[in-house]
C-alpha cells in the first residue's frame, strides 16, 4: 500500500508528554518536517527552554542543547558563533521568551543573530500550573491573577512579533495560529521560511506560534481552539510583520 | 620566549589566544574592562569572535553555547557581573562543560567599590549558583603567575569538563609586570565527542543538559559529579610554602596579599623572626595537607585577605585545633600594608590571643 502519511525523521519516536488537545506537539512535528524536508537534520543544533517543552531535548531528532529559563537565544548565540555553517534554533514559551528571557530575545534579534526561534504563545505558564504570562489576555484568569488579568495594574499582554518588527536585525517575523488545519498549513509554510532566512544568511527570524493550553485554560482540547480563535487572534493579529525584500 | 611587559588583564587575554581560546563573550565591568577591550582587538585578527553580549547573564549563556558546540571559550567580569554569571555557570557545571571564567575582584558587597578585594571567596569555592557543584580556583599573585594559570586552566577545564575560575583582584588586573608565555606541561585531553555540532549523519544526537527529572537519576548524577570532584582534590591541588618547616608564626594568604605577606616575612627575617608562608595557589581544591607540615613549636597562623576573613574556616579545617588561627584583613577596596601584618605577627609572638 502506498504510504500517504508517515511520521516525520525530525523527531524521535520518544512519547511526547504534552496534555491532550495541547499543540506544542503540533507544533513539535512541523518544526521536524521542515528541518528534514530542508535536509538539514544533521547539521541542525536545537535550543530547548524552560517551560513544558523543557524536553524537546528528547523529541528532535537532531543535536540539542537546554538552557536555563529564557536564556536560550543567548545560548543559541553561543553556537551559531562558533558553527556558522549551522542551522541553529530555539524553541520558546511565552513565560520563557517574553518575560525572563526578553533581554535575551530582543539582542539576539538586534544582533540580527542568524538563528531562527520558535515562539509558543500560549498565554499562560503552563508547566508551572498557570500562572500569568505577560502575553496573558486583559481579564484572562490565572493563578496569579485570580480576578483575571487587570491592565491597571500589570499593563496589557506583549504583543511580541509586532515589537520584535521594529528591530533591524529581525529580518522575518510572522505570526500564525495551529487552531485549525488551514492555518497549521500555513504555520508550516512561516516555519520553513524562517529556518530558510537562516540558510540564506540574512538574520534574526521568529515565528510566533498562538497555541493552546487546554489544561490551564480550564476548557477541553475543542473548547481551547475556539477560545484561541475567538480571544486571542483578535489582540494577536496574525500575519507578516516582517520579510526581507528579497524572499517576498 | 622572551619576556613582555604587559598589563594584568590584557594578559589574561593573551594568554587565553595562547591557549587556543578563540571565543570570548562578556560585559563591560571595572576594573577588568581591559580584558573584553584586548580581545576585541585581537581576536578577530585570528579568525575568533569577540562579542559584547547585552548583560553577564546573556555573556555567560553564550558560553554555555559555545563550549557546548566544542569550541575554547572565555568570560571575564568583575564581582557584580559574576553574581549574574552565577545562574549560567551552576548550568554548565551541571552539564559539564569546560570553560575559563575570570573574575577580577572588587569590593562588595552590591555595587560596592572598584578597588582591588578577595571578597568573592565564598561565592568562587563555595557556589555562587545553586546546587552541589564545585569550580576549579586558580588564584595567581603576579601577572606571570595569571598567565600561566589561564593557559593551564583551559586544560584543566577540558580534562575533566568543569569550569576553571580565575580569581584575581582589581591590583593584579591593573598593574604591568614582564611575562615569557610558556607552554603548559603536556595533559590527555579527552574528546570532545560529546559537542553539540550537528550529528552530520554519523552518530545519534548529542544532548547538553542538565535537567534529571527522577530522583535517581539526579542522584546518580550528583554522585558522578563528586566523584569527579574526588579526582580533582587528589590531583590539582596547588600550593606555594615558604618557611613552614621552622616558622614561629606562618601566614596564610592568596593572591596579592601574598605578595604584601612576602615583604613583610622578609623584613621580619631581618629581625631575626621566621614567618612562613602558605599561598593556596588553587583556592578549591584548598592544600589542606600543607598545613601539616607546620612545625609543632609555631605560635599561630595569622590568615591575611582583602575581606572580613573568608578563608579562616578552610584554614581552620587545615589546622584541626593544633595552632591558634588569627586574622588580619582591610575591606571595601583598602589593601593591607607589610608593616600591618608585622605589627599582627609581633601580636601572636607576644601572646596574643
Ligand atoms: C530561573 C527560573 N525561574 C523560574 C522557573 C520556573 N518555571 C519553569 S517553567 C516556567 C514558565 C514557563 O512558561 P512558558 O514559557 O509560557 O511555557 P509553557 O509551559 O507555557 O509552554 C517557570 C516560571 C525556572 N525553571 N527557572
Ligand atoms: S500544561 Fe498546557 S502548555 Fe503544558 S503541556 Fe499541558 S496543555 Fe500544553
Amino acid at each position: 500500500m502506498a504510504v500517504v502519511f508517515d511520521k516525520t525523521k525530525g523527531l524521535t519516536d520518544t512519547q511526547f508528554h504534552y496534555c491532550p488537545g495541547c499543540t506544542h506537539g503540533i507544533v513539535h512535528r512541523l518544526v521536524g518536517e521542515v528541518l528534514e524536508e530542508l535536509g538539514v537534520l544533521e547539521k541542525a543544533v536545537g535550543v530547548a527552554p524552560v517551560g513544558c517543552s523543557v524536553l524537546a531535548y528528547k523529541y528532535f531528532n537532531v543535536d540539542m542543547h537546554e538552557a536555563a529559563h529564557g536564556r536560550a537565544p543567548a545560548v543559541a548565540t553561543g553556537i551559531k558563533r562558533v558553527l556558522p555553517e549551522n542551522v541553529v534554533f530555539t524553541y520558546q514559551g511565552d513565560g520563557d521568551l517574553a518575560s525572563i528571557g526578553a533581554a535575551e530575545i530582543v539582542h539576539a534579534a538586534h544582533r540580527g543573530e542568524k538563528i531562527t526561534t520558535i515562539f509558543i504563545n500560549n498565554a499562560i505558564y503552563g508547566m508551572t500550573g498557570g500562572q500569568m504570562a505577560p502575553t496573558t489576555l486583559v481579564g484572562q484568569k490565572a493563578t496569579t491573577a485570580p480576578y483575571g488579568r487587570d491592565e491597571a495594574h500589570c499593563g496589557k499582554p506583549l504583543r511580541i512579533a509586532e515589537m520584535l518588527a521594529t528591530i533591524d536585525g529581525a529580518k522575518f517575523v510572522e505570526r500564525v495560529a495551529v487552531n485549525t488545519p488551514g492555518n497549521v498549513r500555513k504555520a508550516k509554510k512561516a516555519i520553513k521560511k524562517a529556518f530558510e532566512i537562516q540558510l540564506e544568511g540574512k538574520g534574526f527570524a521568529i515565528v510566533e506560534v498562538l497555541s493552546t493550553c487546554p489544561t490551564n485554560w480550564g476548557l477541553t482540547p475543542v473548547e481551547a481552539l475556539k477560545w484561541l480563535e475567538d480571544n486571542m487572534i483578535p489582540y494577536y493579529p496574525l500575519g507578516n510583520f516582517r520579510t526581507p525584500e528579497e524572499v517576498e | 620566549m622572551a619576556k613582555v611587559l604587559m598589563k594584568g588583564n590584557e594578559a589574561i587575554g593573551a594568554a587565553a589566544i595562547q591557549a587556543g581560546c578563540k571565543y570570548f563573550f562578556g560585559y563591560p565591568i571595572t576594573p577588568q574592562s581591559e580584558c573584553p577591550e584586548y580581545m576585541a582587538r585581537e581576536l578577530p585578527k585570528i579568525g575568533g569572535i569577540f562579542l559584547q553580549a547585552e548583560s553577564e547573564i546573556a555573556a555567560i549563556n553564550m558560553v554555555y553555547g559555545a563550549s557546548g558546540a566544542g569550541a575554547r571559550v572565555m568570560t571575564s567580569s568583575s564581582s557584580p557581573g559574576i553574581s549574574l554569571k552565577q545562574e549560567g555557570i551552576s548550568y554548565i557545571a551541571g552539564a559539564e562543560l569546560p570553560c575559563v571564567i575570570v573574575n577580577v575582584m572588587r569590593g562588595g558587597p552590591g555595587l560596592g567599590s572598584i578597588q582591588p578585594s578577595q571578597t568573592d571567596y565564598f561565592q568562587s569555592t563555595r557556589g555562587g549558583g545553586n546546587g552541589d557543584y564545585r569550580l576549579v580556583v586558580l588564584a595567581p599573585s603576579n601577572v606571570q603567575e595569571l598567565v600561566d594559570l589561564i593557559i593551564e586552566g583551559f586544560d584543566i577545564a577540558d580534562q575533566y569538563r568543569n569550569p576553571v575560575m580565575v580569581v584575581g583582584d582589581g591590583m593584579i588586573g591593573q598593574m604591568m609586570e614582564p611575562v615569557e608565555f610558556k607552554e603548559p606541561k603536556k595533559r590527555a585531553l579527552p574528546q570532545k565527542d560529546w559537542a553539540t555540532t550537528g550529528t552530520e549523519g554519523k552518530r545519534k544526537p548529542n544532548i547538553i543538559n542538565s535537567l534529571y527529572l527522577q530522583p535517581e537519576d539526579l542522584e546518580e548524577h550528583n554522585i558522578h559529579l563528586q566523584k569527579k570532584y574526588d579526582e580533582i582534590k587528589h590531583n590539582e591541588v596547588k600550593v606555594e610554602t615558604y618557611n613552614i618547616e621552622d616558622a614561629e608564626v606562618v601566614i596564610a594568604a592568596y593572591g596579592t596579599t601574598a605578595r604584601i605577606a612576602k615583604t613583610a616575612i622578609d623584613k621580619l627575617e631581618e629581625e631575626g623572626i621566621k614567618v612562613g608562608l602558605i599561598r593556596p595557589i588553587t583556592l578549591w581544591p584548598y592544600p589542606y595537607d600543607a598545613f601539616e607540615k607546620i612545625n609543632d613549636k609555631c605560635k599561630g597562623i595569622l590568615v591575611t585577605e582583602m575581606n572580613t576573613g573568608q578563608m579562616v574556616d578552610d584554614v581552620k579545617i587545615a589546622v584541626k585545633g593544633k595552632y591558634p588561627v588569627h586574622f588580619h584583613g582591610r575591606y571595601g577596596g583598602m589593601v593591607p600594608t607589610p608593616n600591618e601584618m608585622i605589627d599582627k605577627v609581633k601580636a601572636i609572638i607576644g601572646g596574643e590571643k
